[in-house]
């Protein structure tokens, strides 16, 4: 993981990083692969002649055919429908939840690296109790206080991710914090919270953006999981991990049901930490990993 | 001993877990179906009655004596609806641990004396699968392939010694990916270290440079990742259990959850997060042992 706050200037030029990423093939195919989900996701409407919910009781529990091409369920609802349909949810969740993590994470973690001292000690001690709960454990224990739904488990997976954004943000603030520039911010007599807005926060851009890569493929492993516990996104609703949870009755009956959502969530999976390493190598080639 | 004050305030936390919860603690402790007399019964029984810190008090003095209280569905001790449980977690996250374990560290040491070659290709594809899939998603194609199309193996439950092979290798692969990746970039690092040019250029034979000089050196931060994977192997196993109707601690805390039996989903995330910091310290004080150069005050 690259800590390094500021390189020389053409290392991070965006066009340089850019170019680096382009030629990354590894890189490319991830976003490759969630661009198609992103896009089938929007035009979903458009591209199939199926909705989400639309049930076939006379077509229930078919296999892949020419009309449908990942078969049906047990109401006879397109499966591949479900599962472009379902993008929308299970990608929107995965950013959403990234979002709630950085959002309360950075911040902390900021505040814990730039003061240092008890500010820190407390943090950091918050911290240390998060992370006494495993990440999966974490989330499944506040949604089970919280409740089923999409809300929640937005918040639940972003709640559990925040350990993770206040350490690295944490680290990478004390090694600025003793820059000249900060330094020379503090001398003309700027604010603790502009030179932490303005001076510190673009400075630590790069590993966060990183790290939020690969955290939306922990994200939605994990929201997923909830669904297929049957404590996330409840059904109708087509969350991919939902969709397994409840294909695991037919699985004797219907291998596709629980095959293809299965398939969409390690793929978009696998294109998250594809593209994140990828990003990580552009972004910083000195740390490129061995 | 940073872990004392955590491991207070993860008793902390799980006391006011339940309490947080909208509504009367003992309406929620008792079950939906409980009626008055119950729930009254419940508030005197939990000192509910009683100020916040006497009652944390009495948590913490009742959890150490091992009284977690009783289940709000069962009305069994939720101390020994864990123990019942916990035979077969311990024997899945066990054989999982060893697998993942000898297997990763294994495929990571091989393919880094081989590296850029196609198994060092294929071993890397394998271990970026291995941490992208979903473990519920591995245990179901497992299940499909294993038990419904070639019937080889049971599907679920663990009634016969075959029903251990799918849930233990659903269980590890996360982890032997994990462990494999950890190894091999560490083993690359120290393969560049002088000592091993050192033993190479006394005339040392290859085996004894890749695993006396290399390897001993190469396994601190994989001992590290070992402690952290146990975090993963929590959660792991609570899907895996899911998958497989196996009857261990992750399904008695689904199970919980579906039925909002909070005294249990207490004393099972307790018992997981009590277990994971002192697995992590564990981990702390083996350093020393295996490192010479770090030694804790």
């Amino acid at each position: 993981m690259s800590l390094t706050p500021a390189g020389e200037r053409g290392f991070r030029h965006p066009l340089a990083v850019l170019g680096r990423l382009a030629r990354n093939r590894a890189a490319v195919a991830g976003f490759a692969v969630l661009a198609v989900m992103g896009l089938a996701a929007l035009l979903a409407g458009a591209l199939l002649p199926y909705g989400a919910e639309t049930a076939d009781l006379n077509a229930v529990l078919q296999p892949p055919g020419p009309a449908h091409l990942f078969g049906t369920d047990q109401l006879g609802r397109d499966i591949l429908a479900r599962i472009v349909y379902g993008g929308r949810i299970s990608l929107l969740i995965g950013v959403l939840a990234v979002g709630v993590g950085a959002a309360i994470g950075v911040p902390l973690g900021v505040a814990s690296g730039f003061y240092r001292g008890r500010t820190d000690a407390l943090i950091q001690r918050g911290v240390d109790i998060m992370l006494s709960f495993p990440g999966f454990l974490l989330a499944l224990t506040l949604i089970s206080l919280l409740g089923v739904g999409p809300r929640n488990v937005i918040l639940s997976v972003g709640v559990a991710s925040v350990p993770v954004y206040v350490r690295l943000v944490r680290g990478v603030t004390l090694s600025i914090r003793e820059l000249a520039y900060v330094e020379s911010a503090r001398a003309i007599g700027l604010s603790d919270v502009r030179i932490m807005l303005r001076h510190v926060l673009p400075n630590i851009a790069a590993p966060i953006i990183v790290q939020s890569s690969l955290q939306l493929g922990v994200a939605l492993l994990t929201a997923a999981g909830l669904g297929f516990l049957g404590i996330g996104v409840t059904p109708p609703t087509p969350e991919w991990g939902t969709m397994l949870g409840e294909a695991q009755t037919y699985v004797l009956a219907a291998w596709y049901m629980g095959t293809f959502p299965g398939l969409a969530i390690f793929a978009a999976v696998m294109a998250f930490n594809l593209f994140g390493d990828g990003l990580r190598d552009a972004l910083d080639p000195r740390m490129k990993t061995l | 001993m940073a872990a004392v004050p955590t491991l207070f305030g993860v008793t902390l936390i799980i006391f006011f877990m339940v309490r947080v919860l909208p509504g009367d603690p003992a309406r929620v402790l008792a079950g939906l179906e409980a009626d008055q007399t119950e729930v009254n019964r419940i508030r005197v029984q939990l000192g509910l009655d009683k100020p916040v810190p006497i009652q944390y008090a009495r948590f913490l003095a009742n959890a150490v004596r091992g009284n977690l209280g009783r289940s709000a569905v069962t009305q069994a001790p939720v101390v020994s609806e864990i123990a019942g449980r916990l035979g077969p977690t311990t024997l899945l996250a066990a054989t999982a641990t060893v697998l993942a374990g000898t297997l990763g560290v294994a495929s990571g040491i091989v393919v880094s004396t081989r590296q850029y070659t196609a198994a060092d290709y294929a071993v890397t594809v394998l271990a970026l699968a291995g941490v992208s899939i979903p473990v519920y998603w591995l245990g179901l194609m497992l299940m499909l392939v294993f038990a419904v199309f070639l019937h080889l193996l049971p599907a679920g439950g663990d009634t016969t010694p075959q029903s251990l092979i799918l849930p233990s290798i659903t269980l590890a692969a996360f982890s032997l990916a994990i462990i494999e990746r950890m190894t091999r970039s560490s083993m690359l690092e120290s393969m560049r270290q002088d000592y091993v040019r050192t033993a190479r250029a006394k005339g040392l034979a290859d085996p004894i440079v890749v695993y006396r000089h290399a390897l001993r050196n190469a396994l601190i931060p994989v001992v590290t990742v070992l402690g952290l994977q146990f975090g993963a192997l929590i959660g792991g196993a609570i899907l895996t259990e899911t998958t497989f109707a196996w009857p261990g601690i992750g399904r008695l805390l689904v199970d919980a959850i579906a039925r909002r039996d909070y005294p249990i989903i207490q004393g099972v995330v307790l018992l997981f997060a009590v277990t994971f910091v002192l697995v992590n310290l564990i981990v702390d004080l083996l350093y020393g042992y295996i490192d010479p150069r770090i030694r804790f005050g």
